[in-house]
């Protein structure tokens, strides 16, 4: 307690295998406080598996995962936990029978407790942080693929996180929708959210990240600066990972 | 139209018999809704405990389910009204229609439920759980407003079916639309035109019902999706 020092997330040897095919093989590293790391690397090893570790919605086999002084793994408090953690995915995850001010309303007034009028004041503010005033009133189905995932992202807010994950937020929106989600991902990391990003957007995660962490078959091959990993990595296969990503994306410096 | 009733004596044997006729519909619509009420409730929950309940609850849920849509809805009447007086458990007619066709119309809901709660995405698991949900909230607040929208189609038009099975009533003598036709065919002997008029009134209430039905779903629609 009080360890000035202490990373907010901590992830040491991380271990998780999946019947006989091994995920994770031993996955360390660690989260200050407003920093903001992005997880990159081939599809298949391991880097959503990351994430869903760390809120328990997948339980690991070994290692350890600290937020701050709770150990996540072993923790019987897991439904608290997840409070602190905002988790945004690929898929969304609206919940298709509420308007997207009820989505973000839900969480606060049935986990937090938060008096409706209350909790409805505050999702219209984590709205307008997304830029979404104008559609409080529609239904998922009613809004844009980018839409959808700024309401996923005001709904993880709203629950005042610590600690934000993100995988892959954009990998299912049409290109021209991918700019509006990564502006609110963009802005938040400036007003100092820590933030855990897996995403094949280099423009993103160069431009916002602290460190790169380059992952490949369950292991981590390379962390560094994203100065550092675009300009001189370290080892052949995140430059030959890094090469494809451009052939693909187009380069990552914008 | 008008000629073929009067001249086969229709409107004569509907007027003379219309106190009975339709005491003998209040007593089928008045089985349908109680029926419908109660089945529908524990097809719910009968649903739940298949998809959700821990594995002796699930089991039990199953076998159920599976019992009763396996046999004929005769049988079951027939059961409950002939072969349970042989170990002393002997109810009345009109209760073993009540009893009878809820056991059967449960079964069937539960069933319609189940798709509906299996249809909801695993996302939205995810994103529930993500929020610090439990399992029951998740399934209370996520996933059961949902299913039950999704159930609307098939529940109603399980009320159609049972409105029409309840006729099945008659085997067992309860008071039904269609005891109450047999009852008038046997003192005037008009077996065809008696079970005619029986067979309008029936689809007149099965049109009106779909009616009101369709401007129920209108209602509950979310829009953009279902």
């Amino acid at each position: 307690m009080g360890d000035e020092d202490r990373p907010l997330l901590n992830i040491k040897e991380l271990k998780k295998s999946f019947g006989d095919n091994l995920v994770l093989d031993g996955i360390s590293f660690s989260l200050d406080t407003g920093q903001n790391k992005v997880i990159i690397g081939p599809s298949g090893t391991g880097k959503s598996t990351v994430l869903n570790c760390v809120n328990r919605l997948v339980v690991p086999d070994g290692g350890e995962i600290w937020l701050e002084d709770t150990e996540i793994v072993s923790c019987d408090n897991i439904n608290e936990v997840r409070q602190e953690i905002g988790y945004v995915f690929q898929g969304f995850g609206l919940f298709h029978h509420l308007t997207a001010l009820k989505n973000v309303m839900l969480g606060l007034t049935r986990v937090k407790k938060v008096p409706k009028k209350e909790a409805k004041e505050k999702a219209i503010a984590k709205l307008e942080r997304v830029g979404l005033l104008d559609v409080l009133e529609s239904y998922p189905a009613q809004l844009s693929g980018g839409q959808k995932q700024r309401v996923a992202i005001a709904r993880a807010l709203a629950m005042e996180p610590k600690l934000m994950l993100f995988d892959e937020p954009t990998s299912a929106l049409d290109p021209e929708l991918i700019g509006e989600v990564l502006n609110v991902m963009r802005k938040l990391a400036e007003e100092g959210m820590t933030m855990l990003v897996v995403t094949h957007e280099m423009g993103f995660a160069r431009a916002v990240s602290d460190e790169i962490i380059f992952m490949e078959k369950g292991r981590i091959v390379e962390k560094s600066s994203p100065e550092k990993m675009f300009e001189q990595p370290e080892n052949p296969r995140t430059r030959e990972f890094l090469f494809k990503l451009d052939e693909l994306y187009g380069k990552g410096g914008e | 139209m008008l000629e073929f009733l009067t001249e086969f004596m229709i409107i004569d044997i509907f007027v003379s018999n219309f106190g009975r006729l339709m005491s003998g519909l209040r007593f089928t619509l008045t089985l349908t809704f109680v029926v419908m009420f109660f089945g529908t409730i524990f097809g719910v929950l009968l649903a739940l405990g298949r998809s959700y309940g821990i594995k002796p609850i699930s089991w039990v849920c199953t076998a159920y389910i599976e019992l009763i849509r396996g046999t004929p809805m005769l049988a079951q009447l027939f059961i409950l009204y002939f072969a349970l007086p042989a170990y002393g458990i002997r109810f009345s007619a009109v209760t073993v229609a009540y009893l009878g066709f809820t056991i059967n119309c449960a079964a069937y809901q539960a069933e319609y439920t189940r798709g509906s709660l299996e249809s909801v995405g695993a996302d939205q698991y995810k994103s529930a759980y993500s929020l610090g949900m439990k399992r029951w909230q998740t399934i209370l607040f996520v996933v059961l407003p949902q299913a039950i929208r999704w159930s609307i189609p098939a529940w109603t038009n399980e009320f159609i079916y049972i409105l029409k099975y309840t006729s099945l009533a008659y085997i067992i003598g309860a008071p039904d639309l269609m005891t109450q036709g047999k009852f008038i065919a046997s003192r005037n002997y008009q077996f065809f035109r008696v079970y005619f008029i029986a067979a309008i009134i029936y689809l007149v209430i099965v049109l009106i019902s779909t009616w009101i039905i369709d401007k129920i779903e209108a209602k509950f629609k979310i829009p953009g999706f279902g």
